[in-house]
This record gives C-alpha cells, sequence and structure tokens, in this order.
C-alpha cells in the first residue's frame, strides 16, 4: 500500500477550493494553509503556455524531514503518508528547512503542520478533501501499488512528472502534463 | 448641507446580548475561536442540516456541518445536487466565513442628528420597523405606493418583492439585469423566443467545440459549468478563447484569440460570413427552423475575415480556422452567451450576433448544444392577489428601453432625481444584498439620487458601503442561520433543495421572511403573509410538490427526472418557437418596429488616448461581487486585487512589480485607494485588468478596508444600451498615478 495523489494541470484552473476546503476540513488556522496554488506562465503574449498546480506536502519516500527531525515527531504512517505528531514536535524548525517543497509551515500552536494526506479520511476509505471537492476533479488520490486503482491506471496513460526530481526525494505526488 | 452624509458604522452596532427574545436566551454568545464561530453547546454538536449556497446566484446545495463541540465545521456539497453534484466552488467551501465574520452588522441602526451632526444609533427591531412603517405611509399618502422601489441580490429579495408589490409598486429591480446577463436574454429572446435564464441551459459536457468571448470560465467559478467543462476535456473539447487577456481558460484552448477590445463585433460578422461562404453551417437545421437566412447572407457579404483582422488585430487565417472547428463540431457547438455582457451600449447586438452564431451551427435545442431546460414550480399558499401598481415599471418608463425584460437599475436611480418635463420620481429605495456604489456605475450620479430621497433602507449582513448612505439599516442573518425559500432554478431536469437554519440567528439579526411579515403586519399589510413561521410554509408548500419538510431535510435535494428527448429539439421540423414567425429569427422582426437593426453590425468604438490605458476588470474563482471581500476564509485566498500590466507598459512608465499605484480616469475621477502592480506577460498592451470588487470604503469591513481598488469607482463613462437599458462599462480609460494624490493636494 502506498498513497499517492496526481494534479491534473490541464484541468485545473487554480481555484483554489482545494485550499479552502483543507483549511475547514483541519481546522487549519486562517492565515496558513497545508496547501496551495503555483501558476508557471512561459512565453511572451501572445504565445504562452500556463500551468496551474495544486501543491501540497509530497509524501516523499525518501524523506528528508523525518530524517532530520531529532523527535520522532515527522514519521512514516500506513501507505507512507507522513505524518506530524504534535506533542512529539519541539518546533525546532529543522523539517522546515530540509524540505524541498516548501510545504511546512508552523502552527499557531507551535508545532510543525503540514498536508496529511486526510490521514484520518482516507484510513476510512474516503478520499481527501481536496479531492473531494475539487470542482474540475484535477485531484486524484490512492493506491499506487495497486495496478487496478484509478490514479495507477492514470499515470500508466498520461505524461507526468514530480517536482524537484533532482533533490532524491521520491516524491509520491504527481503532475499530469 | 447634504441631506445624507455618510456614516461610518464603527461606533456603533456591538449589540449582541439584547438579540435573545426571539429564540430564547439559552444561545448564549461565547466566542471560542473567532476563525471558526460561536460555541452554542453541545445540542449544537455533530449535525449536520442541508443548505443550499448563498454567496453567489448559483445556488448550490450542501450541507453544513457542526463538529463534537458544536462549532460551524465545513460546507460540503450535497452529491445529488444536479448543480454542484457534490462539489462546491472555493466560494460555496468558505460559506461559512459569512457566518463567522466579526465584522457583520449586529443590530437595527437609525440615523439620527446629533448637534448637527448625523449618526447612527442602535435601535430595537420594533422601532427601526416602525420608523419605516411611519415613513412608508408617508410617502404611499403624499406620492403615492408606487414612487417605492426596491434593489435586491440573492434570496432574500423575494421576500422584499412580495412586500413591495403588497405596498403598491413593482419597481422591483436587480443589477443582475442591466449591470449584467439584460443583453444576452434580450438577444435571445428576439432570436430563439427564449430568455436564456440562469444558471445557462449549455450541455457543456457534452460541447465538442467551445467559444468564449471575453468570458473567462475557470475565473468566473460557475460551478456546474467549470465541472462540465473539464469533463468535455475528456472528449477532446476544442475551446477557442477571445480575449485580450491570456485567461485562465486561454491556457486550455486550442486557438486563443488575442483581440483588440471592443472590436467583437467584427470578429462575429467575419464569422458569420466565413460560415455562409464556405457553407460552414447546419443547413438542414437553417432551413427547417430559421427565418431571415437571406437577409443576413447579404448582409455579411462584406465583413470578409481580411476585413476583421484589421480592426480586430488578428491573423485572418485564425478566423477562418476558428470558424471551421465549430462548423466541424456542429451542433455540439457553443458560442457561449456569457454572463456579465455590459460591455460597450451595443451589447444587445453583439448577443444577437452570438444568438446567430449559435443558429447557424444548429446548436440550439441540440445535444452539446444548449437544451430546453426544466424547472420545478411551488405552488403557494393561497392568499389575496396584489394590487394593481397606479403605475408600473414599464409604464414609469415611458417607452424608453422597450425592449427591457426587467425594471433598469440605472433608470431608477435617474428617475430618483427630480426632472423638469417629467412627472414622476421615486421616493424611497429598499435594498437589500445589494451594494449599490460598488455594483452599479457612476457613483456620483447615484449619490445625487440618495441626497433626494425620503426613506432609504438598506438590509444587508455586511456593513457595505451603501448602508453608510441609509435611514435605516437591518441586520440580516446569513443563510446558515435562517430558512428560505425552496430553490427550483431550471436545469436538465427540474430539482428542489431546502435551506434550513444551523444555527439561530447571531446578535440582533432576523431573516429577511421575519423582517418583511413584521413590516407588513406594521402597516396593515399582514393579510400578504399568512404564515406565522416559515417552516410551516415550506412544509405545505413541499407537500403540494409530493415530499415534505421532513424528507427534505434528510434529502437537502430533489430531483424530478425526465427523458433526456425532453431536453432537445424534434427532428421533424414540428417545433414552434416564440418569436413572431414561430422560428428562429436571424432577423430580429421584433427589433424592427422601435428602430433598432434587425441585424447586428460593427461599430467602432472610442480609444484610449495617449497615456491611458482601457480599464479592464473580471473575476476571481474565489470571490464574489464585493460581498466576499471581507470574508476571513476568502481574505485569506486572496486579500485584494492586483493591476495587471504587461512587461512592455510597465517599463514605459518605469513601474515595478508590486509597486502601489493610483489610477485616475478619462473624466479626472482618481481611486481613493492604490493597488499593487502585477507585472505579467498575460496581459495586452492596450489595457490593465484587475478583479472587480475590492477597494471597499467602509473601515467598519477590517479586513476589506482600503485594499485595492473599485473598478466600479473609475466607471463613470457608462455607454447605455438603448435596447434594454444595460450599462456599458468597458469604454473607461485610466493612467497610473505614481505618488500618493492625496498628499499632493495637501502639499500644493
Amino acid at each position: 500500500m502506498r498513497y499517492a495523489m496526481a494534479i491534473d494541470t490541464k484541468k485545473c484552473v487554480g481555484c483554489t477550493d482545494c485550499v479552502v476546503a483543507c483549511q475547514t476540513e483541519n481546522f487549519v488556522p486562517i492565515g496558513s494553509s497545508r496547501d496551495w496554488i503555483v501558476e508557471e506562465v512561459k512565453g511572451r503574449f501572445p504565445n504562452l503556455r500556463m500551468e496551474l498546480r495544486s501543491e501540497r506536502c509530497n509524501h516523499c519516500a525518501n524523506a528528508p524531514c523525518v530524517r532530520t527531525c531529532p523527535t520522532g515527531s515527522s514519521h512514516y504512517a500506513e501507505g507512507g503518508i507522513i505524518l506530524v505528531t504534535p506533542n512529539k514536535c519541539i518546533g525546532c524548525g529543522a523539517c522546515v528547512v530540509s524540505c524541498p517543497y516548501d510545504a511546512r509551515f508552523r502552527h499557531t500552536r507551535g508545532y510543525i503542520d503540514k498536508c496529511s494526506f486526510c490521514h484520518h479520511r482516507v484510513t476510512q476509505g474516503l478520499k481527501t478533501a481536496c479531492a473531494m471537492v475539487c470542482p474540475t476533479k484535477c485531484i486524484h488520490f490512492g493506491d499506487i501499488d495497486d495496478p487496478e486503482s484509478e490514479i495507477s491506471k492514470i499515470l500508466q496513460t498520461r505524461d507526468h512528472k514530480t517536482l524537484i526530481p533532482e533533490a532524491g526525494t521520491e516524491p509520491q505526488h504527481f503532475f499530469l502534463t | 448641507m447634504k441631506r445624507r452624509e455618510f456614516i461610518k458604522i464603527s461606533a456603533v452596532g456591538t449589540g449582541g446580548m439584547a438579540a435573545m427574545g426571539f429564540l430564547g436566551s439559552t444561545f448564549v454568545q461565547k466566542v471560542i475561536n473567532p476563525a471558526i464561530g460561536n460555541n452554542l453547546g453541545l445540542e449544537f454538536a455533530n449535525k449536520r442540516i442541508p443548505t443550499y449556497c448563498e454567496v453567489c446566484f448559483w445556488r448550490c446545495a450542501g450541507w453544513a456541518y457542526t463538529n463534537e463541540k458544536g462549532e460551524i465545521w465545513k460546507i460540503i456539497g450535497n452529491e445529488i445536487d444536479p448543480l454542484c453534484n457534490g462539489r462546491l466552488c472555493p466560494r460555496g467551501t468558505g460559506g461559512l466565513g459569512m457566518y463567522t465574520d466579526e465584522n457583520r452588522l449586529r443590530t437595527p441602526l437609525i440615523r439620527v442628528e446629533n448637534n448637527g451632526k448625523q449618526e447612527f444609533r442602535e435601535a430595537s427591531w420594533d422601532e427601526a420597523l416602525d420608523y419605516v412603517a411611519n415613513k412608508l405611509r408617508s410617502i404611499s399618502y403624499h406620492h403615492g405606493p408606487e414612487t417605492l422601489a426596491l434593489f435586491s441580490h440573492g434570496s432574500s429579495g423575494r421576500y422584499f418583492t412580495e412586500f413591495l408589490q403588497a405596498y403598491g409598486s413593482d419597481s422591483a429591480t436587480a443589477p443582475s439585469w442591466a449591470q449584467c446577463r439584460g443583453p444576452r436574454e434580450v438577444a435571445f429572446l428576439h432570436t430563439f423566443g427564449d430568455f436564456i435564464n440562469s444558471p445557462e441551459p449549455t450541455d457543456l459536457k457534452n460541447c465538442k467545440c467551445l467559444v468564449l468571448l471575453g468570458y473567462h470560465l475557470g475565473e468566473n467559478m460557475h460551478n456546474t459549468q467549470v465541472q462540465e467543462m473539464a469533463m468535455a476535456q475528456d472528449n477532446d473539447l476544442v475551446i477557442v478563447t477571445v480575449d485580450p487577456r491570456f485567461s485562465t481558460v486561454a491556457a486550455k484552448s486550442k486557438h486563443f484569440l488575442p483581440i483588440k477590445p471592443a472590436t467583437d463585433n467584427a470578429l462575429m460578422l467575419a464569422w458569420i460570413h466565413v460560415m455562409i461562404k464556405n457553407g460552414w453551417y447546419d443547413k438542414n437545421y437553417v432551413e427547417m427552423y430559421c427565418q431571415g437566412f437571406e437577409e443576413l447572407k447579404n448582409h455579411v457579404e462584406p465583413f470578409t475575415p481580411e476585413w476583421a483582422a484589421t480592426i480586430c488585430n488578428l491573423d485572418a487565417q485564425a478566423i477562418i480556422d476558428t470558424a471551421w472547428e465549430m462548423h466541424h463540431a456542429s451542433p455540439a457547438t457553443i458560442v457561449h452567451p456569457g454572463r456579465h455582457n455590459t460591455w460597450y451600449g451595443d451589447d444587445t447586438q453583439r448577443l444577437r450576433l452570438v444568438a446567430i452564431l449559435n443558429a447557424l451551427q444548429g446548436s440550439w435545442g441540440r445535444k452539446g448544444g444548449f437544451y430546453f431546460p426544466a424547472r420545478a414550480s411551488i405552488t403557494r399558499f393561497p392568499r389575496p392577489p396584489f394590487p394593481r401598481p397606479r403605475k408600473t415599471w414599464k409604464e414609469i418608463l415611458q417607452g424608453e428601453f422597450p425592449l427591457t425584460g426587467m425594471s433598469v437599475t440605472n433608470a431608477i436611480i435617474d428617475r430618483s432625481i427630480p426632472k423638469e418635463g417629467r412627472d414622476f420620481t421615486y421616493k424611497g429605495w429598499l435594498v437589500t444584498g445589494c451594494n449599490i456604489p460598488m455594483t452599479i456605475p457612476n457613483i456620483p450620479h447615484t449619490l445625487e439620487a440618495i441626497q433626494n430621497l425620503e426613506l432609504l433602507v438598506v438590509v444587508d449582513t455586511m456593513p457595505m458601503d451603501i448602508t453608510g448612505w441609509a435611514d435605516v439599516v437591518l441586520p440580516e442573518c446569513t443563510y446558515l442561520e435562517r430558512h428560505d425559500n425552496i430553490r427550483t432554478d431550471q436545469g436538465r431536469e427540474a430539482s428542489i433543495a431546502l435551506r434550513a437554519p444551523l444555527f439561530p440567528p447571531k446578535y440582533n439579526t432576523k431573516p429577511a421572511y421575519w423582517i418583511v411579515r413584521e413590516l407588513a403586519h406594521k402597516i396593515g399589510l399582514g393579510r400578504f403573509f399568512p404564515f406565522e413561521d416559515q417552516q410551516s410554509e415550506l412544509d405545505w408548500e413541499l407537500q403540494q410538490m409530493g415530499t415534505s419538510y421532513d424528507e427534505m431535510m434528510q434529502l437537502g435535494v430533489k430531483v424530478f427526472p425526465r427523458e433526456e428527448s425532453e431536453m432537445f429539439i424534434k427532428e421533424d421540423g414540428s417545433h414552434r418557437f416564440n418569436t413572431p414567425s414561430g422560428k428562429i429569427e436571424l432577423y430580429a422582426t421584433g427589433f424592427v418596429p422601435y428602430g433598432f437593426a434587425p441585424l447586428p453590425t460593427y461599430t467602432k468604438h472610442e480609444e484610449p488616448d495617449e497615456g491611458f490605458y482601457r480599464l479592464n476588470y473580471g473575476r476571481a474563482p474565489m470571490h464574489t461581487f464585493s460581498r466576499t471581500a471581507n470574508n476571513p476564509y476568502l481574505f485569506d485566498l486572496m486579500e485584494e486585487n492586483t493591476l495587471w500590466v504587461s512587461p512592455t507598459v510597465a517599463q514605459k512608465h518605469n513601474i515595478a512589480a508590486g509597486q502601489k499605484v493610483w489610477l485616475e480616469n478619462q473624466d479626472g475621477v482618481v481611486s481613493s485607494f492604490p493597488i499593487s502592480v502585477r507585472i505579467t506577460e498575460r496581459n495586452n498592451n492596450d489595457t490593465v485588468y484587475m478583479v472587480h470588487g475590492f477597494g471597499h470604503a467602509d473601515k467598519r469591513l477590517k479586513r476589506a478596508f482600503g485594499r485595492g481598488i473599485s473598478d466600479t469607482e473609475l466607471i463613470t463613462r457608462v455607454h447605455v444600451d438603448p435596447l434594454m437599458g444595460g450599462t456599458g462599462m468597458r469604454g473607461n480609460f485610466v493612467k497610473f498615478v505614481l505618488s500618493d494624490p492625496k498628499k499632493e493636494e495637501v502639499s500644493s
């Protein structure tokens, strides 16, 4: 079992619904967010290309945050999800600087917070809040160890990439291009 | 001295504990976490109630949830709702911010004069409504009830419209007509015999070619449309985007036509020319259903793609290629009518060209084009018929805007200012959910009208700019704290949705239903509002539809299925259209008696002077109009608008990214606030662009105040559509002001 996410950049309209749905589902304090939108534009008007991406923690299989965490607060959970245990976190911020995706932030309660792949939902067989709300259904989530899962099939048939692969973190967050 | 001074609602409105009479005093207002909301006690814990969204007009149905502490938690789309399919947009998801916003209006306010200074004083509901009732009696006695007008937006509008009718006026108006989609409604009525209405009956999920003219789907998060566009992308949807700006959807388009602004008619005339010349249209459909083809053919003869290419700054071959795409996908081609149509004053005629293109490709009443919508009808509880107004809004217009299907906001504003030779003047306004100074252009004109009113009542949930001009402010509770009428919006299948309250009203706020009923009883119109409480009225209405309040509390939404064949045209030519000829009118015979051109033409519009840029504006997916700027969740997603400037223009004026600039328009109007510059290749060199709905001037909006610029403030040159009264707003030009204009005034 290996949870992964794939964003269809052809469909994403950058509406930020994933951001606010995550905030309400997970009680993320206003002013912080566990996911965000990136707009990348190339070319000169009117010959332009634009990619919109819904981004978050990449739940890396070789995660620098887990390695640098001095207390074991950042850890691998079921299906490779990376979680933070708030009461083990001393807020040292080593994970924040080690993350190449800038996915972590300091929660108003002092600990370091980030996307949990909606662990509380997906372990109940539900999808993540962002995947469930996305109006264009551009967020695919599932088990990539199961070749019959929707996400496995879409990764088999569509071109895709990961972000900053050269960091060697083995991200489990894919972008369909 | 002005009769009305603008009052900032900053010193008052803290009331709250006086509010409890209505629902009992058990609901102690104890703030736990302002970001989440009030803890009302465990009786509210872990529950969900059906609602439909009130953040925008799409009104998707959903479930509002509380957490284990009884606080508001989240709002999730209702999976059986055809308007959202279980997925709300960011505004709907962040709708709980409407409830939690600590800057909400809290208690009724009455304008008083104290030592020569006007201010609001807090009032009880009884006092405030008595004040309004007395004024209404006086207006009715001295001027006649037809001199009262209503400006409304949103679900509360229905109750106030009924109140207005009971009082004896039918001048109920809304910016959704003359500031928005009126032109397309008139154009399609006079072509196909039907309004488009809302939500648009576009069969987008089956569409093969979608043409968007200045319609930035995705940035305007019209939920079902965005969802269906994404679905159609799986079936190789070809998108043609015509826009002076590289919109979000431009990035998803096979063809992006970076048109010169204000030349859309030339492009569409050339498209029609190309289609007819090459036989790229649905000949059977046109023969069976359309009238006026020969006239159209002769009319477009001179409008070659080369002619249009010069006017529109486009490649002639691109015009031909895109005409072919539309024909290739026919009839699954949608030339989208858009929503915000009021651009240059010839908007109905521009939308007529849109209608003609759809007719030529046979998409009206066809799969992948436009379907014939269905809508549930509500049987209302018997009540006395409303009196006929002594003068209807149509009679008051005296023939102006002869084709309008609805009373015109700007015409009512205009007729609120006494004028020689005119025997009618409006004397009072009710305004509900409608922030006029950020919605209707030419603010100085609006303020002049307001100075002449005998009564201005504003009903809102937030201290929007219009409240500062009111005699009485009535604080409404939000949609999460009230019942509302049954949603019956049109769709492929008729559906209904229920809105029930998650919480009792916070502070000293009330639902519109209650406000209207109380007010009606105070002026002897109680017989028109027979029900004591809304829940029993809803139950009665739902039972007439074969369901009940209890069942709808479980379901939230009910869909009444129908056969797909009923959604589309019978292919035997028997369909009769509701037009004078019974056919699709390529040649609009309904325009002829009024002297309007039955076939649309291209008119050259004004160009900016040197150093000025056309002010272009649009929407962002996380905000709606000016209503959401202070919503804590949505503010967090986008705090203010930015000014999109191309790198070339930025360099020319030596403007840096992120620099704050003010704008001055062609009439010397300078923006109240500065805006931060976003230098982007996505904008062309003729325009600057901003998202509408920012630059709030009321300090009580603690988050939104002074953030960004209000485009409406800079729109003082209005090009009015003579057919239906629409206020064309895209003929305004701005230049950069690089230092604070207020400081300059002081030093000079």
